[in-house]
């Protein structure tokens, strides 16, 4: 032991130990608070969101793609979800959370909508964002809650209400044509993403300068052969550090944790809702 | 793996370099001097939302009378009420700069119970008028004003966010620090507090 660098011999919390387990540890710490919000969101998967599970599966395929032919023709963000319990909260607050963490709509122009049926509590609720109040209105969703939706679940057909009931919303937001053809010029999906990319590699470029200069610091001490004290031979090169020369602090790089999850590349667009809509029950 | 720490040369090295760490804090972004501001301006945005939602309601009230009156006309008081409340909530406006000013915030928040508990009155009373409850115009309505009293609850708990979020950078470290420097006429704002009873919206029931 003796004669090897200590890092290697300290048992316990070593520097080592630290290194790998300590960016897990943090991201544990982050996350832990989450625990803490009432009723757990269930995750974007896709477009239709089936945690209870009413919805068949040839029903279901048939949605997603109407839905998302809907998105490519108009970029607005229609998604259905179903869940067994509220947990005691009711559905306005419930649906308004659910909608902003899952940013339904195109950021911005926020015109996404949220279909949200609680299995168990029997209430159903139409959210629409802050860009479709004007066209979607209270009363619409109130008309395709009770006239569409209610009865059909009433006689326990599910999918059919649903499919139904997101039918009319495509109806409706389609009557308002020309401001649908408006809103889809406005976020347009260009097929190469060129600000992503031009985004990528400016990050790229800049975290290569940032890092660089650490990283030189430190990796040749954690991977290179030492030669003698204060200096490593590593990919070739040999590094000599000399007190006096910059303190190599640990840069500390940032965690990007996008958070959603994606069901086919479906992924809410980062719009918001006010709470516009309406609810119901059956 | 840290280099080793060049020696101090002089006290004056640590100094200077205290100095420089010092004057650099108020630039750090997380914790700097534009924290205040931008929380102070966040948290008046979400109150001009909240201002909005109550006019949009304040708006619907008229042409909901008018329904009302058309069936229920002998129901004077129930209807007076709801009129005389409109009239005082839409009187006592809070503009945002008067956000920190607890009377105010407080008269700002008994109009608009009055007129919450006037509404739910007139909606106890339709309950008795079932030609009413089927009237195109009435339900068309009773979907906008559940809309709208969804649409000041959501407004609400953003502004009631916002504040928290206000508040606490006048009070935390290091911002009070900027707060007791550059930013001491600003006070905290105010918050809604719940009254009795008052903040239950409107009850509509279809059955």
């Amino acid at each position: 032991m003796a004669g090897r660098s200590g890092r290697t011999v300290r048992a316990g919390l070593s520097a080592g130990s630290w290194r790998t387990y300590g960016p897990g540890a943090l991201l544990l710490f982050v996350l832990l608070p989450l625990a803490a919000l009432a009723a757990a969101l269930p995750a974007l998967t896709g477009r239709v969101v089936d945690d209870a599970g009413i919805i068949d599966a040839s029903s279901k395929a048939a949605l997603v793609q109407r839905l998302a032919d809907f998105e490519a023709k108009s970029s607005d963000q229609i998604v259905v979800a179903t869940i067994p319990t509220l947990d005691g909260e009711a559905i306005e607050p419930y649906a308004n959370r659910l909608f902003r963490a899952w940013g339904l709509g195109q950021a911005g122009e926020d015109n996404g909508i949220l279909l949200l049926v609680a299995k168990n509590d029997r209430k159903m609720r139409i959210e629409v964002g802050y860009g479709l109040e004007g066209t979607l209105t209270d009363l619409h969703s109130r008309l395709i809650i009770e006239n569409t939706m209610v009865p059909a679940f009433r006689a326990g057909d599910f999918s059919g209400g649903i499919t139904k009931a997101v039918d009319d919303i495509v109806l409706v937001l389609e009557g308002n044509g020309a401001e649908l053809e408006a809103r889809a010029r406005r976020n347009q999906d260009s097929g190469v993403d060129g600000e992503a990319i031009a985004g990528m590699i400016f990050v790229v470029v800049w975290a290569v300068l940032f890092f660089g200069g650490f990283a030189f610091a430190i990796l040749p001490r954690i991977f290179g052969r030492k030669l003698g004290p204060g200096r490593y031979e590593w990919l070739g090169t040999t590094f000599t550090y000399t007190s006096g020369s910059g303190s190599s602090r640990r840069g500390s790089s940032s965690g990007w944790s996008s958070g959603r999850s994606s069901g086919g590349g479906f992924s809410g667009g980062g719009g918001s809702s006010g709470g516009g809509g309406s609810s119901g029950s059956w | 793996m840290i280099a080793q720490r060049p020696a101090l040369s002089s006290p004056a090295s640590l100094i200077r370099g205290l100095l420089v760490m010092l004057l650099a804090l108020p630039l750090l972004s997380a914790c700097g001097y534009n924290t205040i501001p931008t929380a102070e301006e966040q948290a008046k945005a979400a109150w001009s939302e909240v201002l909005n939602q109550y006019q949009r309601r304040a708006d619907l009230i008229p042409n909901l009378v008018e329904t009302v009156k058309g069936y229920a006309s002998h129901e004077k008081e129930v209807l007076e009420g709801v009129v005389e409340a409109r009239a005082k909530a839409t009187q006592v406006t809070l503009p945002a700069d008067a956000l920190s000013n607890p009377e105010a915030f407080k008269a700002f928040q008994e109009g608009q119970a009055g007129l919450t508990s006037a509404l739910s009155r007139l909606l106890a009373v339709v309950e008795n008028y079932p030609d009413l409850k089927a009237n195109q115009n009435f339900l068309a309505l009773q979907a906008q004003l559940e809309g709208t009293e969804n649409r000041i609850a959501v407004a609400r708990r953003d502004y009631i966010e916002a504040v928290r979020v206000y508040n606490t950078t006048l009070r935390t470290f290091p911002s009070v620090i900027w707060a007791s420097l550059w930013f001491t006429d600003n006070k905290p704002f105010e918050n809604f507090t719940a009254s009795d009873g008052a903040n239950e919206p409107p009850k509509v029931d279809f059955n």
